[in-house]
């Protein structure tokens, strides 16, 4: 599909920006002192930072997925705002520190915290929020469970400038976005990792910012429909990238080979998950010993893997 | 019914009942209890109870579920049942989560030749709670067993994962039959095992619309009736806590030949239904 001219684009985007100008208030994106996040130019233009693979805490900041920016002529893109507002600040920081062009928007590949907690900081900067067209309804129907439920892992001074900030503007199918002589592809997937997963192409340089429908080296987490996201490796592998921007994990990861080790993990829990449904096994001893055999590859196993085998379980006894 | 839906959880009020607690006589609850926990109970009993005596159910009524829940919505109970002829059958089971909003998840009633030994459904659990099975039995008397879960969350961490998905099949209905493991038994002396399953939000409505500021109106299954032929195999009346896709595995007296019969009815008064024949060979 033919995105739309970069002229009517921007002009929402300016468009929008300028309502938000009353909020304008919150304006502090930079306070003096923000220590820029530490990016790494993986290609021209392109700047990523990488999360620590770990939860979400008040001594991480909630610095745990990767985010990034993308630089064309005429303005940045940010890709994710991080898990706090002081993470988000300091991405603002680290664009800064690269370039003067305006930042125009700030993509959100989905609605976890991780990824958006840090929204309110590029309150001021002129950004857009863009996300999946299913992201609006995620965050209404989660975003008081999210500021509820993180208090008590950031701690009450990250959480008081943490807000949720919905996008501006929604995506469905594919949409390019042009940052002036740079395009972006944005598309929204399918239910997956969540139901509302948007990928980033930079068409010029074949980085591709998946996102969290690719992990690396941190468990996936299925938050989202297992069997869809299986069905879409297949089109995630026919994007012609030449690196990858996981959402956790390696950065840069090379494409597709990033998405070997979560392929293999979902093959090894939904035939275990089924193995046990066949058996008639309950949905506790189900998960005691789902895809064990991936134990010793993944950071944070013990964390998630519980919890994604009942997430499978309870897709896949539908089936 | 009326459940008790909005109970007041004022810290004072909590504190004030624990020294209460604390001061009244030792009772086999109090020995596994801390004091805040007992006194959620104490004061949820007598609302849904009111002043009728309620012992150890051992022997009669026995709960299963995680020590730490994975996923605070959909949290696994597993309940068998066993009576004699002294207490007579099991007429009605409760089942609670003290903590949670809507403390009653369910109020199961069994029919009377239904031979329910087993049953088994997933909550959602706000904190770090005792969920209780309280059976009443033919003799009028009240059975309790508890096990202590943590988990939390789980009534306003909206579960539904594929909305999507979740509201094009509403209603949709399924039902598993497990193989027996014991072969050579006659069908019509056995217990079977069966699974329903129903595709329902089950909407806890705490959930808050970040845009409105209004919260999302509940919307859940408030009566389940499940039998064979003309006869029940249990009913429910359901709140908030049971989880997304209400999803009941139990073990009854099955009949060969009768056809078994669901019927479901959410808060916005939507009727669901379904049928599957029952061939001997399926049981
Ligand atoms: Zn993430
Ligand atoms: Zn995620």
């Amino acid at each position: 599909m033919a995105g739309p001219s970069r002229r009517t684009f921007l002009g929402t985007g300016l468009l929008l920006a300028g309502c938000c100008m009353p909020h304008a208030r919150f304006a502090s994106a930079e306070p003096a002192g923000t220590e820029a996040l530490p990016v790494k130019e993986i290609a021209k233009g392109i700047f990523a930072f990488t999360g620590a693979p770990e939860m979400m805490s008040t001594a991480n900041e909630g610095e745990i997925c990767n985010i990034g920016f993308i630089i064309g002529n005429e303005g940045v893109a940010a890709i994710d705002s991080g898990g706090s507002a002081a993470e988000g600040r300091r991405l603002v920081a680290a664009i800064r520190a690269k370039t003067d062009k305006p930042i125009r928007y700030l993509i959100n590949t989905h609605m976890h915290p991780d990824h958006i907690f840090g929204n309110s900081a590029f309150e001021g900067t002129g950004a857009v929020i863009v996300g999946h067209h299913n992201l609006r309804r995620a965050l209404a129907n989660r975003g008081d469970y999210y500021l509820q439920s993180y208090r008590a892992i950031l701690g009450p001074e990250l959480m008081s400038s943490i807000r949720i900030i919905p996008p501006a503007i929604t995506v469905a199918g594919e949409q390019e976005l042009d940052l002036g002589n740079r395009k972006v592809m944005l598309r929204a997937w399918k239910p997956a990792h969540t139901d509302n997963d948007l990928s980033v192409f930079d068409q010029q340089t074949r980085i591709l910012f998946t996102g969290d429908l690719c992990f690396t080296q941190h468990i996936p987490t299925i938050d989202g429909s297992l069997l869809g996201w299986i069905r879409q490796l297949k089109d995630l592998r026919e994007i012609h990238a030449e690196l990858a921007v996981p959402g956790h994990g390696t950065v840069p990861a090379p494409w597709p080979q990033a998405l070997d080790d979560e392929s293999r993990y979902f093959d090894a829990l939904a035939r275990d998950i089924r193995m046990a449904l066949a058996d008639g096994r309950s949905m506790t001893d189900a998960n005691r010993t789902a895809a064990q055999s991936e134990r010793d590859k993944w950071h944070l196993f013990n964390q998630y893997n519980e919890r994604n085998a009942t997430a499978a379980y309870a897709e896949l006894e539908w089936e | 019914m009326t459940w008790n839906m909005k109970r007041t959880k004022g810290c004072a009020a909590v504190i004030a009942a624990g020294l209460l607690w604390a001061i009244s006589p030792a009772t086999a609850e109090s020995q596994n209890a801390s004091a805040p926990e007992a006194a959620t109970w104490k004061s949820l009993k007598s609302d849904v109870f009111g002043s009728r005596p309620i012992e150890q159910g051992e022997g009669i009524v026995r709960i299963e579920a995680p020590k730490r829940a994975e996923d605070a919505a959909v949290v696994p109970v597993d309940m068998h049942f066993k009576t004699d002829s002294k207490t007579g059958r099991i007429k009605t089971v409760t089942l609670i989560v003290d903590e949670n909003p809507a403390p009653v998840a369910a109020v199961f009633t069994f029919g009377q030749n239904a031979g329910v030994t087993h049953l088994a459904t997933r909550l959602r659990v706000n904190a770090y709670s005792y969920v209780r099975a309280i059976a009443e039995t033919e003799d009028d008397k009240l059975h309790m067993t508890e096990v202590f879960v943590k988990a939390s969350g789980g009534c306003s961490a909206p579960a539904m994962k594929n909305q999507d998905e979740a509201m094009a099949s509403l209603g949709k209905m399924k039902l598993r039959v497990f193989p027996s493991k014991a072969p050579g038994l006659e069908p019509l002396t056995r217990a079977t095992e069966m699974q329903l399953m129903i595709r329902h939000p089950n909407n806890s409505g705490l959930q808050m619309d970040q845009l409105t500021r209004y919260y999302i109106p509940a919307h859940f299954i408030q009566g389940l009736t499940v039998s064979q032929g003309n006869q029940l195999i249990l009913s429910m009346q359901g709140g908030i806590s049971i989880s997304e896709d209400p999803n009941f595995r139990f073990a009854f007296d099955a009949r060969t030949g009768e056809e078994l019969k669901a019927e479901a009815l959410d808060t916005e008064g939507k009727k669901f239904q379904d049928e599957w024949p029952l061939e001997s060979s399926s049981l």
